[in-house]
């Protein structure tokens, strides 16, 4: 269906190619997942199979497209709209209508399909992807996971035989997530479409996997079936590392996989002495109390009478649903969020204060927010000149920010530009930026969106190093895997309300929606990560 | 090989801010007060248009304030629950702040006419380089009411524009363009709700830029501010053309060619300039004037049919003409013409004196107006419904 010949990218200006001598064959039918490092060219790869590479990106592509026998050098983009829909990873970035109704239209009035075909594609599509009570509200006021499935069913009334999606689920909180994937695959098995998918959290897709693209980062590719490639891929999700550490072959893919031959180990485990706590936290004072704290956004009551001490030394994983009111709550704590009742405390060496009461230029200093879209904090044209300026926002010493960004991210050039940065680079930028001022509190929303697994490694350490300065860390996540390697502590939000607050243990082990995959393949035993099995396993006799 | 520059198209689309979501299970009811389908966008604009005409006929407050009474009563009853008709309170508040500029101005630096003196404001005397306006000084009855009035009456076309606003979902207004258009037309869409969606960036940045302890105002913050907002403006937009062009975005019939349209496009521009010389230019011969225009737009008129032809797209779900619309469009018209007829009839109803001052007396045919205007807030909905 899709056929890669010798392709390689290079876009305009650069002079290393994206994609190098890429060549592979994805059959009917079948799922095909494209993972690999961040910037290893995995959107490139996708854009090049729906032709937006090069006809919109620009660049030069040498080799040679197939989609549908239709070959992408002589078929634009909008030529190959009634072979392959496009799904990114903002869908309301993508929307060109207001109603669901109608934007599952759009695709086909440009195709110039007759109406009565219209209103029939429409009626299927809407009762195949259950969007029969979404179809005339405005698309803006959709949750995330029914913004997914109407852009999903948007790009299918003009009937595609492939589909590409870009990162579907990376802003899907886990419930939301299941819903596209489970649309996803009803698609493939039952109408027998072609799915390109590339995916950060492959704990979500990879159990639907046919087929897999594993991109190393250096522009070449290797591709074949997943529990294969999966044997010296940089990048596995947890559930691969667990049976590449327990020696299974093949490769596990999926929890149920891994449940059937667990057996032994669970065994060797409960007898080893380290099931019990691989990090043992010493709660010190509470740096940061919250009491019957009330956010309402007009006719939205987004908190309501959350209560929370922050201690010395913890990290502290805020998770929920869309919309649950995380975000409202780190913005209040903050103290420049809309705040309509409660107290907040923040104890600082010159005694107790509250954020909100402080000027902007004062809060950072006892409490600092990296926000869900950090590159808004960016304005200056090159990175040393934001490290500068953020010295002296700061009041710290020359340098400051400078040092930060190298022991977050190793390496920055100090000339290039913040927005050609990667992902985890920028964060790491904003990050460095925000602890310069040393705050005590530091609060992070939706940090891991766009990174890889090296780099939600590496926020992990950075996050270890903050607290053992006697800094307190709270984050607002959706990434499960991320929460359980990194937090001692998790809150649940749900309507705004805490309903869950305890060790991290306590809380992830026993959801169905947030545990972590060691921790289902493990159940009843309490280990939510690879690190901590490989560390029980260490210990036994 | 194949080698590519981007594309050009810069599109838009506005977005809720992602920070504040509605939470699930909050669902609006789209449809609002207005069950049914609801009727053709155009029609509504005509009603609209035809209830501005009549308010510019006549400088009667009562008779304006009968008509913008039913405006209001028509757009509260039939609105619907969208971002656009709720926006129509912003156009009642426009008209009151033009009103009140109106009077200001008036009072400030008005050219004070005789008559009766209400308040004996001194008069502040400027220098010689601003010879013939004076601030202040007494200000009398007739010319503030008259301010008053023709500040009323320009409100009243705002609030006019603004129920049209209300009333008819301004993208499905622009779906009735003609097939040669459909291009021109989407863009015209996506620019207009850019405005708001830069907005909601520009509150992200700014919330985002105090985290950093920025809390200066002045150029240097607003030069902070248009880096993220313009970089993140064009990201979006170039995301939504990608999905756009990707879905079929001006696909063309494959097999004919511009150039037609091209040269009548050129054929029609030469000939209106042409025309418009001729029609300006006493000296120039007759068939320069009229008939050139005329010819010109003939040709621009086949030129769009043509390029309508290389467009290959349909409509789903067009929304119908019936015995609603005309209704509904009927009452504009009528109304307009019946005021636009009265001024012939009786001038003194629609422009009550102010020297000496009377107390305005209302018409009896715009009493009747006024019904007619408000007629479309009593109509049955239609029950072939979109929104179920």
């Amino acid at each position: 269906m899709i056929r890669f010949e010798h392709v390689s990218v290079t876009y305009t200006g650069e002079t290393d190619p994206v994609l190098r001598d890429v060549s592979t064959q994805i059959g009917e039918g079948e799922l095909c997942l494209v993972v690999g490092p961040t910037g290893s060219g995995k959107s490139t790869l996708l854009r090049a199979a729906c032709g937006l590479v090069p006809h919109f990106s620009g660049g030069l592509l040498a080799g040679r497209v197939l989609i549908g026998g239709r070959d992408t050098r002589d078929h634009r983009p909008r030529d190959l709209a009634d072979v392959v829909g496009v799904v990114g990873q903002d869908p309301l970035a993508g929307f060109v209508t207001d109603s669901a109704e109608e934007e599952l239209a759009y695709g086909m009035e440009q195709l110039g399909l007759a109406p009565a075909v219209m209103r029939k594609r429409v009626e299927e599509v809407v009762d195949l992807l259950g969007l029969g009570a979404l179809r005339s509200r405005p698309l803006a006021d959709l949750s995330g996971g029914e913004q997914q499935r109407v852009a999903l069913g948007a790009v299918l009334t003009s009937q595609p035989r492939v589909l590409v999606l870009d990162e579907p689920t990376s802003a899907l909180d886990p419930a939301a997530a299941e819903e596209v994937l489970a649309a996803i695959t009803r698609l493939v098995h039952d109408l027998g479409v072609t799915v390109l998918l590339a995916e950060h959290r492959l704990e979500r897709v990879v159990q639907y996997a046919d087929h897999m693209i594993s991109l190393r980062g250096d522009g070449t590719a290797v591709d074949g079936l997943p529990s294969d490639v999966f044997g010296d891929s940089a990048v596995a999700p947890p559930i691969v590392e667990l049976g590449r550490l327990a020696g299974w072959y093949p490769l596990p893919l999926s929890v149920r996989d891994a449940r059937r031959r667990v057996a032994p180990l669970r065994e060797r485990l409960a007898r080893s002495a380290a099931v019990v706590p691989a990090r043992i936290v010493r709660p010190g004072a509470a740096v940061l109390s919250v009491h019957d704290l009330h956010v309402q956004h007009g006719r939205v009551h987004a908190v309501r009478g959350a209560d929370l001490d922050l201690r010395a030394g913890e990290v502290v994983a805020v998770m929920g649903r869309n919309g649950s009111g995380k975000s409202s709550l780190l913005w209040a704590l903050q103290g420049s969020g809309p705040r309509s009742g409660g107290t907040i405390r923040i104890t600082a060496p010159s005694g107790e204060v509250d954020p909100a009461a402080l000027s902007a230029a004062q809060a950072r200093r006892h409490v600092a927010l990296v926000p869900q879209t950090p590159s808004d904090l960016l304005y200056l044209d090159t990175v040393s000149g934001e490290c500068a300026t953020g010295d002296a926002q700061a009041d710290a010493a020359p340098g400051t920010t400078r040092a930060l960004l190298t022991r977050i991210a190793g390496p920055v050039r100090p000339g290039v530009h913040p927005r050609d940065l990667s992902e985890g680079q920028r964060l790491a930028l904003v990050l460095a930026i925000q602890l310069a001022a040393a705050p005590p509190v530091v609060l992070l929303d939706e940090p891991t969106r766009g990174l890889d697994y090296a780099a939600k490694r590496r926020l992990t350490d950075v996050l270890a190093e903050v607290v053992a300065g006697g800094g307190a860390v709270l984050l607002a996540s959706h990434d499960v895997e991320f929460v359980a390697g990194c937090a001692d502590r998790v809150l649940i939000l749900a309507d705004g309300e805490i309903v869950a607050d305890g060790t991290a243990r306590e809380v992830l082990v026993a959801s169905p929606i947030f545990a972590p995959q060691v921790a289902k393949v493990l159940f009843p035993l309490e280990l939510l990560t690879v690190e901590a099995v490989r560390a029980a396993l260490g210990t036994t006799p | 090989m194949v080698t590519a520059a981007p594309a050009p198209e810069l599109l838009h689309q506005p977005r809720v801010s992602r920070e504040h979501p509605a939470p699930r299970g909050w669902r609006p009811t789209w449809a609002g007060h207005a069950p049914g389908r609801p009727v053709h966008p155009l029609a509504w604009w005509a009603w609209a248009l035809g209830l501005a005409v009549a308010v510019t006929r006549t400088a009667n407050p009562l008779v304006i304030g009968l008509l913008l009474a039913a405006t209001v009563l028509v757009v509260v009853v039939r609105r619907g629950d969208s971002p656009w008709a709720r926006a129509f309170g912003a156009y009642l508040v426009l008209g009151g702040v033009i009103i009140a500029v109106r009077v200001g101005c008036y009072v400030l630096v008005g050219f004070k006419t005789g008559g009766p003196v209400l308040v004996g404001l001194p008069t502040i005397p400027l220098p010689d380089w601003a010879a013939g306006i004076s601030l202040l000084g007494p200000v009398h009855t007739p010319g503030l009411l008259a301010a008053a009035r023709g500040g009323f009456r320009l409100a009243a076309l705002i609030v006019c524009v603004g129920a049209a606003n209300a009333l008819a979902n301004p993208k499905r207004a622009l779906r009735c363009l003609p097939a040669s258009l459909h291009h021109v037309g989407t863009a015209v869409v996506i620019a207009v709700t850019v405005t708001p969606q830069l907005v909601t960036s520009l509150v992200r940045v700014r919330r985002a830029q105090r985290l950093r302890g920025q809390d200066r105002r002045g150029p240097r913050s607003v030069l902070s501010c248009a880096l993220p907002v313009l970089a993140d403006a064009l990201d979006r937009s170039l995301e939504l053309a990608a999905s756009m062009d990707s879905r079929g975005y001006a696909r063309s019939v494959p097999g004919r060619s511009g150039a037609g349209i091209t040269a009548t496009l050129l054929g029609s521009l030469l000939a209106a300039a042409l025309g418009t010389y001729g029609l300006l230019d006493g000296s120039s011969p007759v068939w320069l004037g009229l008939p050139v225009l005329a010819a010109g737009a003939l040709v621009a008129l086949s030129g769009s049919v043509l390029a309508g032809r290389r467009v290959q797209r349909t409509r789903y779900r067009p929304d119908p003409w019936q015995l609603r619309e005309s209704v509904v469009a009927g009452c504009g018209v009528v109304v307009a013409l019946l005021l636009v007829g009265t001024l012939g009839t009786d001038p003194a109803g629609l422009d009550p004196s102010l020297s000496p001052l009377t107390w305005p007396s209302v018409p009896p045919v715009a009493v009747l107006c006024a019904l007619l205007a408000a007629l479309p807030a009593a109509l049955p909905a239609a029950h072939q419904g979109r929104s179920r």
